[in-house]
Order: structure tokens, then sequence, then C-alpha cells
């Protein structure tokens, strides 16, 4: 019998922040920076009122503030940030540190575009530039998974078997800044669910031991492969985690997941929010006796390939909407991912790559509609292009 | 460390590339990346330990008599015998 929470109408930014408090996060850093600010504002207001015991520690850049995560991560506390943007950015040379030294730190990431142009708003130019930094990456499509998924990447993370960062990815003001409808969980129930953090290893002068020393060419393969086999595994113990979550509050995750696909000779494939919007279309489209379906992309790191063949097996194209660039590359980088996992198989659809909404353009059902059509048509004649920047005017 | 870094293999890293046990450092002789060495000529040393107080590296003992040789740690700079006050130390090249 599922746990039925609370149900409140909060900005999705505060929901965060609670699901943080929630988790019972020990130790926070981080820099505001929008459209992320919220997220650790109100968090910084929790600790100072009392109602979170963490140390909450200002910095003055997103480069300490991951850098202090790795301290008090290594130090043995629950350790959480956030970031976007040119603050994830800025962090870029400590992500791969972190994940390499096996802190499991969980970050919300409200998705950003990156500059130049300066743009505050919504894409995933930011986290796209971050894909190789070795942390579980997740897509999250409204405010209630954001929730949810901010307090089930700590048990993911801290799993001995795991043990690696993880990234809640949110889009930026489409979901940081909206007041939804929420179901809350109480304290009891996610104490339940995620018991106290144990490290597997902390520094403690009792009990010396070194984190991270340097590998000579002998053994930097080694060092690789064990957090890539990491990486890949964790995979298992995600859907574990997930359906645990399911099981408490009903509210059921997988790596891919398909919205009226079944039977669709032509499905859009999408990660993050605008996957509801593509729902709409997808609704209208099908009223009109088109067979078009929608495949959501949850599970970034590790990449979900069985999940995904799985998902488009027997369609005739799959249109990738990217919500980022790969300049001067042939592909945004989920096409690209899409289009090497598929690859190998004898039967696989053709698979067109639109990248829309970059910069906050917005993104309606028709939108897709016209995506749609006109991935039909270059699909027909053989595509003129190797991806399309769909709306530029030219 | 138990055994040399390339017998390892990636099953036998520990997590995050942990070092459990203390003193790797010391474990590990950095005095295999020099190209010379020291050489003290004992009849014209004066046991003033300047080299030991200029080495950057630790990489100078002084020995149970009181003169000083160098340890597994040298690498070789030639600060000791630049330094030397009656020019007792000349560098030599290792052998191939």
């Amino acid at each position: 019998m599922a746990v039925k929470g609370q149900r409140v109408g909060m900005e999705v930014s505060i929901a965060v922040s609670h699901a943080v408090q929630l988790a019972r996060a020990e130790a926070v850093a981080a820099y505001p920076i929008t459209p992320q600010t919220h997220i650790v504002e109100h968090l910084s207001s929790l600790v100072a009122n009392g109602d979170l015991e963490a140390e909450f520690i200002n910095v003055e850049s997103e480069h300490s503030a991951i850098s202090a995560c790795i301290g008090m991560s290594a130090a043995g506390a629950r350790t959480f940030t956030a970031t976007s943007s040119q603050g994830l950015a800025l962090m870029h040379e400590i992500l791969f540190i972190a994940s390499a030294m096996r802190f499991p730190i969980v970050m919300a990431v409200a998705n950003r575009a990156l500059s130049g142009p300066l743009s505050i708003w919504n894409d995933h130019g930011d986290i796209m530039a971050a894909r190789d930094i070795g942390w579980i990456q997740v897509f999250v499509e409204n405010g209630q998974e954001a929730f949810d998924h901010s307090i089930m990447a700590f048990k993911i993370a801290e799993n001995y078997k795991v043990l690696l960062p993880t990234i809640v990815n949110m889009d930026g003001f489409i979901l940081t800044h909206v007041v939804e409808a929420l179901e809350m969980l109480d304290q009891e129930t996610v104490d339940k669910f995620l018991p106290e953090y144990h490290p597997r290893f902390n520094l403690d002068p009792k009990h010396p031991i070194t984190m991270g020393a340097f590998a000579m060419p002998e053994i930097f393969s080694e060092v690789k492969m064990g957090h890539q086999q990491a990486l890949t595994a964790s995979y298992e113990h995600i859907l574990r985690v997930w359906e645990e979550w399911g099981k408490l509050t009903g509210r059921v995750y997988r790596p891919v997941e398909r919205y009226r696909a079944d039977g669709a000779k032509v499905l859009l494939l999408i990660m993050g929010s605008l996957a509801e919007v593509a729902e709409v279309a997808v609704d209208d489209l099908q009223a009109a006796g088109e067979s078009v379906g929608l495949v959501k992309l949850r599970m970034w790191r590790p990449f979900p390939f069985k999940d995904l063949r799985e998902a488009v097996a027997g369609a005739e194209l799959v249109i990738v909407c990217d919500r980022a660039l790969s300049l001067g590359g042939a592909a945004g980088p989920v096409l690209a991912e899409v289009r090497s996992a598929l690859y190998p198989l004898a039967q696989k659809p053709a698979v067109l790559g639109f990248t829309v909404g970059l910069g906050g353009r917005d993104v309606q059902p028709e939108t897709f509609k016209e995506i749609v059509r006109l991935a039909r048509q270059e699909a027909a004649a053989g595509p003129t292009q190797e991806y399309f920047l769909f709306g530029v005017r030219s | 460390m138990s055994k040399p870094w390339d017998q390892f293999t990636w099953q036998e890293v520990e997590i995050g590339g942990v070092l459990t046990e203390p003193g790797s450092a010391r474990a590990y002789k950095t005095g295999d990346w020099r190209s010379q060495h020291p050489v003290w000529t004992k009849s014209r040393c004066i046991k003033c330990g300047v080299c030991w107080t200029v080495c950057p590296e630790a990489g100078i003992t002084e020995q149970p008599d009181g003169y000083f040789d160098m340890n597994d740690y040298c690498k070789g700079c030639g600060i000791c015998a630049k330094e030397c006050v009656t020019g007792c130390i000349s560098m030599v090249p290792e052998e191939e």
C-alpha cells in the first residue's frame, strides 16, 4: 500500500530543498546562480533556522563549492550542492575528481544555457558539456519527479556497490520556478527509506588512509576501469531504489519511459520537462490518426542501452529532440548517443535529430507536430542535413 | 603497497584509488627518476652538513660516522654539489 503524502502547492526549488532536508543532508556548500539560487537559498534558511542540522559553507565560487563538498564528503558527511550553467562549468575539473574518488555527493542542476551569448534560460547545454564527468545523471520531467529523485539520489549514490556522485537534472525556470501541486513525504517515511549514511572510507586521524593519490601510467587505466564498471553496474542498484520508491509512493520510474508508443511507427525521443509538452502533441497527432508515440530518456548516465533498444523496437523513424548542440559535430549529444546505441542492431529505425528550445526558446505542442511533419519528409527523401536546428529564421 | 602497481588488476584497485595503508610515499623510491647522482670524496669532506641542509628532497642522510650520502629519494638535481663548501661532491651520470 503506497504512502499518501501531504499534497501541497510549492515552488519546485523549495520542494527540492525540502527533499534535501528530509534526506537529512549533513553538509552543503553552494554558490548562488540563476535559476538554481532558490534551492540553496532556502537550504541556507533551513540551516540558519535550525530546521536542518547541517554544515552550510558559503563559498566564493562554484569551484570552491564542489571542492568543499569533496572535503566534507571525505570527512564522511552526507553532502549536497546545486548549481547551473556557468556554475557547473566552473566546477568542471573538480567534477571528475569527485567521481573518481567515489564521493556520493548529490547535486541538483537547474539546466540552463551556457554563455555566449549570455542567457539565463533553459536548455541542456550546461550538462552536455559535463557529460563525461563520470557521475550518475538522471533527468526529471516535473516538480514531483524533482522532489522524488532528490531523495532517491542519496540512496543510490551511497550504496557501497555504487559510491558515485549523482546529478538530478531539472529544467531551469520551466521546473525550478514553477509552483506545482506536489505530494510531500513525512520525515518518518523518508527515514525508513533512507538510512543514516555510513561512509565506506573517510578521513580519520585514528585510521590514516590516502585519498586522491596520484597514479602512474601502470595503474591509471585500472582505476578508470573500476570507475567505468561501477557506473555501468550502478544501473541495477538505481532500478532497485526506483522500484522500492515505486512501492512506497506509487510513483514508478524507469530508465526509458514510453508514452502511447505501442505500435507507433514514428517516435519522438526527448529528455526533461519538454516531454510533457510532447505528450500533448502525441495526443493530438494520434487523434488525427497518425502513428506517433513518445519515448522519454530518464537515465542519461549510465546510458540505458538495452531499455532504449527495446523502447524503439518496431518503430520506423525515431526523432531525437536535443536541447543542446555539439557545434561542428554531426549532431546534438542525445542524437549521437541514440544513433550509436542503435547502430549495432540488424533491424533499426531511421534516426533524425532536431535541436529545439535553445536558450529558453519556447517549445509548444505545435513545435513537435511540425518536427514530425518535417522529419517524415526528410526520412522519405533521405535526410538533407546531419541534424536540424529547429525554428531558426533564415 | 603490497605489490608493485603494474601487478594490480582493476578489480584489486581499492574504490576511488584509496590507499588503506599509510606510508606509501616511503615505499615509492622516487630516486629511480634521476639521471645523475652525487658522490662524496670523504678526504675533502668537513662534515659541515651544508649538502644535507640544502637538499630540497631530503635525499641525503647523515651516516653513523658523520659523513653524508644520498638515499633512495635523491633525484640528482645537483644542488648539493653546487653548494658544497669544499667542493667534495661531484655529480656522476647513472649507469645505463
